[in-house]
């Protein structure tokens, strides 16, 4: 197969584009497209201080490698989970994230979870009880918590994540299956910011996740391959085989799933619950973060158990 | 000698002649979840096994 625009040996077929291209074509495309989405769906420009979310995966780095290379002020927070599962998970992707920044010259910021908070995201998880031996959903709301913290402190207009179009559509797929609306009006490629919660943008939304791995892969972006312990069996990996499946028969069908949703939200679908979940926000008097009831946010209140939690378990290891 | 396709820890044999397409279709390897690579460099699915060939398939899916 060849390259479309230079008939050299392509490096990649996209069917769903019907587009061949080498590497030096697709390289290029991938930094074309993202200046492309950026201005179409204005997540950002030159004047924003931007900071992307990276975990040391093939998608984060990706983006930040490509918005550095667009010129665009972007600094990277890496969050320390404390996450080991025999392999030194956070260690290894840590050290990736850092070395990319110093071999670029980037500005990161780290934030580590034990010396912050006092546990590592599994020990957060099993001292409240909560996600039945899954430190998925304390994960997610530490994470969304901290860059939200981050970007206030540091005066960022807008936070960036890596999410590229298989995990958009994955989550899709499964809020539609339980037609969870509160979720649908929240997902998309630009939330904007509300009292106490920075703007998030998905530059990479358009990309299939195979893109974005050719794409880390072809600039020799060194990321951590091996995933978190934790997402064996996760219900995202599901969906995203399922819809491969789909478009393994139908090239574009993911795309086509997560645009059209993007086109029915534009034109009205869920509107009026939209204004609802905007009416209903609180603040939390402790970290000032918006929250869905009155008093302490779901973070702040996980915080609080596992400094409980911690101060029984010492209390009862000095009796004995 | 067969063609080697390799994913993460896993190594399959397959005949050569075949495309790489055709390879990861009887191994039941959906296309869109591995890029194949050839001596370090990417290569389409379009490309025929020679003889001896290992091809090592970068997973692209990750999730949590
Ligand atoms: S798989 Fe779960 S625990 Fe691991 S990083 Fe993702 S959300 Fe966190
Ligand atoms: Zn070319
Ligand atoms: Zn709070």
């Amino acid at each position: 197969m060849r390259c479309r625009k230079c008939s050299k040996p392509a490096v990649i077929n996209m069917r769903h584009h019907k587009l061949a291209l080498c590497k030096e074509h697709f390289l290029e495309w991938i930094v074309e497209q993202t200046e492309r989405f950026i201005r179409k769906y204005r997540m950002f420009t030159h004047d924003d201080k931007v900071l992307v979310a990276v975990s040391g995966g093939k998608d984060s780095l990706g983006l930040w490698d490509v918005l550095w290379r667009l010129g665009y002020q972007a600094d990277g927070l890496y969050i320390d989970l404390g996450i080991d599962g025999g392999f030194g998970y956070s260690n290894q992707s840590k050290e990736l994230t850092v070395a990319f920044a110093e071999e670029r010259g980037l500005k990161l910021h780290i934030v580590d979870v034990v010396a912050s908070y006092g546990a590592t995201i599994p020990e957060m998880a099993r001292l409240t009880h909560r996600g039945k031996g899954k430190p998925c959903s304390v994960c997610g709301l530490v994470k969304r918590h901290e860059m939200n913290r981050i970007a206030r402190d540091f005066g960022y207009s807008v936070l960036a994540t890596g999410h590229n179009l298989d995990d958009e559509a994955a989550v899709l797929f499964g809020n539609t299956l339980t037609w969870a609306t509160g979720y649908l009006v929240r997902q998309g490629p630009v939330l904007e910011a509300v009292p106490g919660l920075a703007r998030k943008v998905k530059p990479f939304f358009r990309f299939y996740e195979r893109e974005t791995a050719a794409y880390a892969l072809l600039r020799g972006i060194k990321y951590i391959y091996d995933e978190c312990p934790f997402s064996v069996g996760a219900k995202s990996i599901y969906y995203k085989k399922l819809l491969n499946r789909l478009e393994a028969d139908r090239p574009g069908a993911k795309l086509q799933f997560y645009l059209g949703f993007l086109r029915a939200k534009e034109e009205g679908l869920f509107a009026q619950r939209a204004e609802e979940v905007v009416e209903t926000l609180h603040t939390c008097p402790v970290c000032g973060q918006p929250t869905s009831a009155p008093g302490k946010c779901a973070f702040c209140r996980l915080v609080e158990r596992v400094e409980e939690a911690k101060r029984r378990r010492e209390l009862s290891n000095a009796s004995s | 000698m067969p063609a080697k396709l390799i994913l993460r820890n896993k190594t399959y044999e397959v005949p050569h002649g075949i495309t790489i397409k055709q390879a990861l279709k009887k191994l039941d390897i959906p296309a869109e979840e591995v890029i194949p690579t050839r001596e370090g460099e990417l290569v389409t699915e379009d490309t025929r096994l020679k003889d001896g060939d290992i091809i090592r398939l970068v997973d692209v899916i990750s999730g949590g």
